[in-house]
């Protein structure tokens, strides 16, 4: 892993040196020959695109960023998962996105992540910690089957206490099950 | 007589209106049909001197709060007597009143000594005569006293209203919410915050003997944890701090241990501590979820939520052998349940067509009855007299507390200034007793 890292180190480093190299290089013309000698052409070569591989960084806002692919740009991880109603499943939707998560974390050992696990305000408080803790630890063994590290990953639930929306009402409820991925510096 | 539809406000104080506003109000939505009509006389007390506290205010506060009483007006009382010899029967039998609290405030170097007396007019006889001393500060607790006597001179009840509830309450914007433990008299009145902070306050019970509290707080490092505090001396210690869940804890009825959730092991289970000598001992062993563990009034049996069977619904384990009954089978979600305290009923939180209410199981009939039409229901608790419940809910999506009384027949509201209200919990002592000097 720390030696893709260096290659794109060392592309970049070699593209810059080779750069600087031709500034200096450039040969000298024979004055002193007669005019039907042309001047040797000189061709320099721009170098070629190297593609530089974008590392996973983590954001301010907790989440991670990633490559979209060579040359695609960056994009950020939404991090957010959702359930049904006193379900701990995580919706097939969120599949994808989990298994990007898991490459990540993957691909990455020194990275640390936080499983939030949260319920809608409906039932009893003391239950809905407990969903929530169920709601993370099921993204936690997804997580884990496709190869994070659970020392990697700590799980805490905030049952219905933290809810991404105030409120009530089906669709109130259904953003506030849910699981969030926060990645720790 | 009509069932009587009374709404009462009390805001702020007409005496002494310095930091004795309640932050709850009361509204009784439902009274009981045949009310008893009793007139609450005004207290005498010397001239020129003012009360702190409007006793006969509070006396008649308490008494209409129970639903069960309707309080004559003073500005229709045609005389004011002080003791049953000042009584003009007829002058309380043409407006209906079956029953008189009357008597006299005196101000001693102490404070203040109050003789009072209830009378019943039909008969024309005194039912109970009292004298009784306290503080200045004590004034409230003085009056709910004769609430209490009062009310259970009629009803053979034990009064509640010199007891505390302890709640929380919730304030300010989802990225910056501000959590408040507060405990305040029954009445809504000498609120105390004892914690505020940035991250979740929940699960706040009191120890049988009133002095303690145990809660669960996020405050530390934004994980669970469980908390005890003394409340006369103010010392706070954290009872655990596990990985996972730190939950519902659950103090029994000797005071000595606290029932509690803990998912260290796995998944939430119920644990028993030994506040003595901090022994843990573990009691479900299921990979469901068992939480919301509450006590037997004899020590002997816990019960508490589980959803071993796939939704939950509430269980009974005998602590000798760990033995587990299931006590529910109606409804497909049942939640936070405690015994009465003589150990007929259960109350829980129940879903019943996608609503969650409150509804009491009768143990012997197997008979669950719904006591609320509020919906979005939670954290019933009963009043140490067992006769009434405070609970949450919303009401247009405000979080307040209401309460109702066993038999349903009862119902109010306790909206709050103080933004949304929750996780109410009924002490169980009452706060002050006086006792009775020689009339």
């Amino acid at each position: 892993m720390g030696i893709t890292r260096n290659r794109g180190l060392l592309a970049l480093i070699a593209a810059g040196l080779f750069l600087a190299g031709c500034a200096s290089t450039a040969p000298e013309e024979d004055t002193s020959t007669d005019s039907s000698i042309d001047a040797a052409e000189v061709v320099v070569e721009a170098p070629k695109e190297m593609p530089v591989e974008i590392q996973p960084t983590i954001t301010g806002g907790e989440k991670v960023m990633i490559s979209k692919g060579p040359g695609m740009g960056t994009e950020t991880l939404d991090g957010t998962f959702y359930f049904d109603f006193d379900q701990a499943i995580v919706k097939r939707s969120g599949h994808t996105e989990l298994d990007q998560h898991a490459d990540v974390l993957k691909g990455n050992p020194s990275f640390r992540v936080r499983l939030e696990g949260h319920a809608d305000e409906r039932g009893t408080r003391e239950y809905n910690l407990a969903l929530g803790e169920r709601r993370a630890n099921a993204v936690r063994a997804y997580l884990t089957a496709q190869g994070a590290l659970r020392s990697q990953i700590e799980v805490i639930s905030y049952g219905e206490e933290k809810p991404a929306v105030l409120g009530g009402g089906e669709s109130t409820w259904a953003q506030n099950r849910r699981v969030e991925i926060k990645y720790r510096n | 007589m009509t069932r009587l539809r009374l709404t009462l406000i009390f805001t702020t104080f007409l005496f002494g209106a310095t930091a004795t506003a309640s932050d709850l109000r009361i509204e009784v939505t439902q009274g009981v049909d045949n009310a008893v009509r009793v007139g609450v006389v005004p207290f005498k007390y010397p001239p020129r001197t003012s009360l702190p506290e409007s006793v006969h205010e509070i006396v008649d506060a308490d008494l209409t709060l129970s639903g069960r009483f309707e309080t004559l007006p003073v500005k229709q009382m045609l005389s004011l007597p002080t003791s049953a010899e000042d009584v003009l029967a007829r002058d309380w039998r043409l407006l209906g009143v079956e029953y008189l609290v009357m008597g006299e405030m005196e101000r001693m170097e102490y404070g203040y000594r109050l003789r009072f007396e209830l009378f019943n007019v039909f008969k024309q006889s005194v039912v109970l005569r009292q004298v009784i001393e306290g503080t200045e500060e004590e004034l409230r607790d003085m009056a709910h006293y004769v609430g209490d006597e009062v009310f259970e001179a009629l009803t053979g009840i034990p009064g509640a209203f010199s007891t505390r509830i302890m709640y929380v309450t919730a304030d300010g914007p989802v990225e910056n919410r501000l959590f408040k433990l507060n405990i305040a008299d029954a009445d809504g009145y000498r609120r105390q915050t004892v914690l505020s902070s940035n991250e979740p306050v929940l699960s706040a019970t009191w120890s049988p003997d009133g002095n303690k509290i145990a809660y669960v707080s996020f405050e530390n490092a934004g994980r669970p944890g469980i908390y005890i505090r003394d409340l006369k001396s103010g010392l706070i210690q954290q009872i655990t701090n596990f990985a996972g869940l730190n939950g519902a804890p659950s103090f029994s009825p000797d005071g000595k241990q606290l029932a509690m959730v803990l998912s260290k092991d796995g998944n939430p289970d119920i644990y028993v501590l030994n506040l003595e000598n901090r022994r843990l001992r573990r009691i479900t062993r299921h990979y469901g979820i068992d939480t919301e563990p509450s006590w037997r009034a004899d020590g002997q049996a816990i019960v508490f939520t589980s959803n071993r069977g796939g939704k939950p619904q509430i269980y009974q384990m005998q602590l000798a052998d760990l033995s587990i009954e299931r006590l529910t089978f109606e409804g497909d979600y049942n939640a936070k349940a405690s015994l009465l305290p003589d150990g007929s009923g259960l109350i829980m939180v129940h879903r019943r067509e996608g609503i969650f209410h409150i509804a009491l199981l009768n143990l012997q009939r197997g008979r669950l009855r719904v006591l609320t039409e509020t919906a979005l229901d939670e954290s019933p608790s009963i009043a140490p007299n067992g006769s009434m419940l405070i609970y949450a809910t919303q009401v247009n999506g405000e979080g307040i507390l209401a309460a109702v009384s066993i038999d349903g027949g009862v119902k109010f509201n306790l909206p709050s200034s103080e933004g949304d209200v929750r996780e109410p919990a009924w002490s169980p002592q009452k706060t002050k007793v006086f006792t009775p000097i020689s009339p």
